[in-house]
């Protein structure tokens, strides 16, 4: 049982290695990635909802002084990432193409090795492994845009690498001031946040702290206004790219200000700082500022779009701010929220790729107003791209809006008669609701409604393509109509998390 | 074995469910789901009537708990179903009208080629509605209105390649996802100040006096906020004349006797609400009157036989509203009930009328039709006989109820619902004068001739109803309200004046002509609605998206972050590796970090 999250890990990899060796890049891949599933599903199914602390853990010291070890566990929260992790995954290999120009090993491999990142990342318990196994994914992505992107990659590789690598190294640097604020003996993040307690850090160098991560794990999750690499790299990049990047591992960023910042920082948030031209200003207030520039300003940039993988990419940057809002909200009910709605948006992200990555394929372009009447050519294509689009603004039914909902109570929860600014916030951030139908439908009328272009053609998707469409809509759909599916897994680590921060 | 509720809830889901699966997996004949489709509705008809004849006068009301939807430790989110008088009536609309809607469109939707999608798209609906029905808390209320949205999407575009349709879906769900917009503030504000999310605990919270003043009409105008969306009140009211694209028989099941009333039923379900925020009401109170007004103004100058319908029901929706406004809950409900029945009818029976005339929608281009098909015509006139209230129908009981709620409280509003009496006598008037009287105008309409039993059956058993339904011993046993009302002769005189007017006009102004005498471009133009929204979107919205998108572009993207990095002197030669695209270029960079973190770490010991 303990060495499971080692297998989860090392499998990719390993697959990796076979395929460079030699063995069948397709087949290696997709069995590797089906193993994977079928670990996640019984990890999935074992895992006992009723304890709080990670299970299935498991250590392998590597450096004793100060403590290096690759020790890796699962709470609730890190059991829903690499469930998601192990499905995109499938489906992004599913997906990718037979022939590519180029070495057909090494495009699969990349995948692999993003989704062994992830999966690295997510099971870590020891701070060190965490970044490093991030770093590992994004090597690859760099590598899928640059070789095999589309439009300017050269030009989108280089930006997203310079973007992404700052962000690390401003992430890395926060790590580093936590680990050194936090006795600096030990890596592993139990210890570290035992630690919290006795080192009595001063609020305001907490903040600091705090504002450092919230700056590099902000980048990676393009937060606003650091978000501009993210659209011209999803677009550009070769569908599983997108599919893994914009699906799993644009998570590790808010999945790390869960794990790291808010349980190990609980003085950090609402603490002023004084910065340059914003005055003194809270952590809380400078995040919930950033996250309306992502909901309402990209927002308004996504209608703007033109072409259909733009508005994807942009759409994915605005969906991001409601994930803050419910790590903002500091309480179980929108963390919880936070963790499903990362869910729910990895799976209707991935599968939006998926499908407009294969009208790409057939038609050589996404812009929309040369795509039409696709509802009537490809039906399976329409009706799915339909749930997929419904998941991604929200409407009952599928597993985002269980989480957007709980990010919604949860920021007024004990609320009372005063509308703080969170609460006020939340009221602007709603708007996005309205803003995200509106690009949503208008792409969706354009593209499947209506009569086909004159001369227009576009095959349906294959028996073989729908499997992974399927998987995808299926998760929505099970998590949105039956919730508790993912919370009661969720619940005791998360409040844990949030009990950190009321003590 | 799973409790009634359970069923009549549940059933339609998996129904709908079983449609899309049979018919897109497993090529099920169309017919087949059809049929499937049908049953389910009827035997939630059958249970609701059980639930209703089974409830014993004295019997309290009660809550069944169903499941737990979403479980946060110390908020629960539950789907539940409340049975009482309110909801069981309610029930027996929605599944009456759906089964006899699903029955006509047996014939009419017969040889569509989307039939079974069709199908699945009303069973959707029925679970959306009874969802909306039995809620007993805002967060299922909220879940299953969003629900009700998508399937009135998904059935207005049903005709999905047409251009028409596909706008009409859409403008639909955007303009109730505003109305949504405020219910969930609403919702939110209320929960935060009462810390409950049911509408017994809020109440309890309002009782004790936890939320009061600005905040507490604030609440109340959001909550407003979602029925003005769907019950398609002023100044959201614009999407509801184009819901028309869809399907007859969608346009009578959803877009005039339950969708578009639920915003009223959800009203009259948080009355405790507008009870204790009376700028709110009267607020409430006057949109209603105000949407009533210029609904019947433009429904005179229509020409499209749906669409008058749909003005009209804009128009009558504003009366329960108004209604709702002033504390008549009740007169609300009963008017929600009789209107279902008898606007029902009229969309049935006009999707009769267009299905006879080839597709034929506009009324001077009909004509002649009253000896063509002697029993659409028969049920149509009572149909708008009960909508024009001629004493005696349903609809002069319950449009009585309103107007001496609006003579109690407020003289400005029973002048305008007065006035709005008079032109619906009008409008429908009219309708009928040019749609079935006189000469037919083109060949459609000459060679019109009744539609099948299986449609036919439908309009009789409307028609009944919409006679019989405001009668005490239908009335007490399945409407959702009680009403009682003493004989008023101010009202019995204004309401009879009203009729003979606005019918004698329409009469002497309409029979024997082959064009409208009238020509009234701004009721026409209704109220040029479309274009000022149209131009707001452009400019408020479009345009507005274009800038920030080119400063996004301009600033952030190329100011700052490309300008920054090549400020930055050390990034020259790390672009000039990375431009080169080599694979040791990005994997350098990528060690250095986790080379940083070794070295920082060693030498912090």
């Amino acid at each position: 049982m303990s060495n499971l999250l080692y297998i989860l890990i090392f499998l990719p990899i390993l697959a990796s290695i076979a395929i460079a060796l030699g063995a069948p890049a397709r087949l290696s891949a997709i069995g590797a990635a089906l193993v994977n599933l079928a670990i996640s599903l019984f990890l999935f199914a074992s895992f006992d909802s009723t304890a709080a602390g990670y299970q299935f853990a498991a250590s392998f010291p590597v450096i004793p002084s100060p403590e290096i070890s690759l020790s890796v566990g699962l709470d609730g929260m890190s059991l829903v990432m690499v469930l998601l992790t192990a499905i995109v995954t499938l489906c992004a290999v599913w997906v990718s193409p037979k022939q590519v120009e180029g070495s057909l090993g090494l495009y699969y491999c990349s995948s692999l090795l993003i989704s062994a990142g992830g999966l690295g990342a997510f099971c870590a318990t020891d701070l060190f492994f965490f970044y490093a196994f991030h770093e590992l994914a994004l090597i690859p992505t760099f590598l899928m845009i640059g070789i095999w992107g589309t439009g300017a990659r050269k030009m989108v590789a280089w930006k997203i690498t310079i973007y992404l690598g700052l962000g690390s190294v401003i992430l890395l640097a926060g790590l580093l001031a936590l680990f050194i604020n936090l006795g600096g003996k030990s890596f592993d993040m139990a210890t570290m946040q035992a630690a919290v307690a006795a080192a009595e850090l001063p609020a305001t160098t907490q903040a600091w702290i705090f504002l450092t991560l919230l700056i590099g794990f902000g980048i990676l999750i393009s937060l606003f206004p650091f978000h501009s690499w993210a659209a011209p790299a999803y677009a550009s990049a070769p569908t599983p790219t997108s599919m893994l990047h914009a699906g799993v591992l644009k998570k590790f960023g808010l999945y790390g200000l869960l794990r790291v910042a808010v349980p190990m920082l609980p003085g950090g948030i609402n603490t002023p700082l004084p910065l340059p031209l914003l005055g003194e200003i809270t952590v809380l207030d400078l995040m919930l500022w950033l996250l309306l520039g992502n909901i309402i300003v990209i927002g308004l940039v996504t209608i703007a779009q033109k072409d259909l993988d733009l508005m994807l990419g942009n759409s994915s940057v605005m969906h991001m701010g409601y994930v803050f809002l419910g790590i903002a909200s500091y309480n179980s009910i929108g963390f919880s929220g936070a963790v499903v709605l990362m869910f729910g948006h990895g799976i209707s992200i991935a599968l939006l790729f998926a499908l407009a990555g294969r009208i790409r394929e057939h038609t050589g372009t996404l812009t929309i107003s040369r795509l039409g009447g696709f509802g009537k050519l490809a039906p399976f294509l329409g009706l799915t791209f339909a749930f997929a689009a419904f998941a991604s603004i929200g409407l009952p039914g599928f597993a985002n809006f269980a989480g957007e909902v709980a990010v919604f109570l949860g920021a007024f929860k004990g609320a009372g008669t005063e509308i703080t600014f969170l609460q006020g916030a939340t009221i602007v951030a709603l708007w996005g609701v309205v803003i995200s139908a509106v690009y949503m439908l208008r792409a969706y009328r354009s593209v499947f409604k209506g009569e086909p272009h004159e001369g227009a053609t576009m095959p349906d998707l294959t028996f073989s393509q729908r499997i992974p469409v399927l998987i995808l809509v299926a998760s929505l759909l099970i998590v949105g109509l039956y919730p508790p599916i993912l919370l009661d897994k969720i619940k005791p680590g998360i409040e844990l998390i949030a009990k950190a921060f009321a003590e | 074995m799973p409790s009634t509720p359970a069923i009549i809830l549940f059933l339609p889901l998996a129904v709908a469910a079983f449609v899309l699966l049979a018919s897109k997996g497993f090529k099920l004949n169309a017919t087949v789901c059809a049929l499937v489709s049908t049953a389910s509705v009827a035997i939630t008809l059958v249970l609701s009537l059980a639930l209703i004849f089974g409830a014993k006068s004295d019997s309290p009301d009660e809550v069944v708990k169903l499941f737990t939807w979403a479980d946060f430790g110390s908020l629960q989110l539950e789907i539940n179903a409340t049975l009482d008088r309110l909801s069981r009536g309610m029930l027996f609309v929605v599944t009456f009208i759906g089964t006899l809607v699903h029955v006509f469109s047996l014939g009419y939707m017969k040889d569509d080629a989307g039939k079974a999608r069709y199908y699945a798209g009303l069973s959707l609906f029925m679970f959306s509605m009874t969802g909306i029905v039995l809620a007993d808390n805002f967060a299922m209320m909220f879940i299953f209105w969003e629900l009700v949205g998508v399937s009135s999407y998904i059935l207005i575009g049903h005709w999905y390649t047409k251009d028409s349709a596909a706008d009409a879906a859409k403008k639909a769900f955007l303009t109730n996802r505003i109305g949504d917009f405020g219910f969930m503030i609403g919702i939110l504000i209320l929960f935060g100040a009462t810390g409950s999310i049911t509408f017994a605990g809020v109440e309890q919270g309002l009782t004790a006096g936890v939320l009061t003043g600005g905040l507490l009409t604030a609440a109340t105008l959001c909550i407003f906020c979602g029925a003005v969306g769907k019950s398609a009140q002023f100044p959201l009211h614009v999407w509801l004349p184009d819901a028309m694209e869809g399907p007859t028989p969608v346009s009578a099941l959803i877009h005039a006797a339950t969708m578009v009333a639920a915003g009223v039923y959800m009203l009259v379900r948080v009355s405790f609400l507008i009870g204790v925020s009376e700028n709110a009401a009267t607020i409430i109170a006057y949109v209603g009157g105000f949407t009533a007004l210029i609904a019947a103004l433009m429904a005179t100058q229509q020409d499209d036989i749906k669409r008058i319908l749909a003005y009209s029901t804009l128009s009558q929706l504003g009366y329960m509203v108004m209604a709702v406004g002033l504390a008549a809950g009740e007169a609300a409900m009963f008017h929600l009930f009789t209107h279902a029945f008898f606007k029902a009818l009229l969309f049935l029976g006009s999707g009769a009328v267009i299905y006879a005339c080839h597709h034929e929608q506009d009324i001077w281009k009909m004509g002649g039709l009253k000896d063509k098909m002697k029993g659409t015509f028969a049920t149509f006139a009572i149909g708008t006989a009960a909508l024009i209230a001629v004493p005696f129908t349903s609809g002069f009981f319950s449009k009585e109820a309103i107007l001496e709620a609006a003579l109690h409280h407020d003289m400005l509003l029973f002048l305008c619902a007065a006035g709005v009496a008079l032109l619906t006598a009008f409008y429908m008037t009219r309708l009928v004068v040019v749609a079935f009287f006189g000469k037919a105008r083109t060949g459609h309409s000459d060679h019109a001739t009744e539609v099948p039993m299986i449609m036919l059956a439908p309009l009789m058993l409307l028609a009944f109803l919409s006679i019989f339904s405001g009668y005490s011993i239908i009335a007490d046993t399945l409407s959702p309200a009680a009403v009682h009302s003493e004989f008023n002769l101010a009202i019995f005189l204004t309401s009879l004046g009203a009729l003979i007017a606005g019918a004698g006009g329409a009469w002497i102004l309409y029979a024997g002509k082959d064009k409208d005498p009238l020509n009234i471009g701004i009721f026409r133009n209704k109220f040029y609605f479309d274009e000022l929204y149209s131009v707001i979107i452009k400019f408020a919205q479009d345009k507005f998206a274009m800038v920030v998108s080119a400063v996004d572009d301009l600033f952030i993207d190329s100011l700052c972050v490309n300008g920054i990095s090549r400020a930055v002197n050390g990034f020259g030669l790390l672009l000039r590796r990375l431009q080169s695209g080599n694979l040791q270029g990005y994997a350098f960079v990528f060690g250095l970090g986790i080379l940083v973190i070794l070295y920082i770490a060693l030498i912090n010991t």
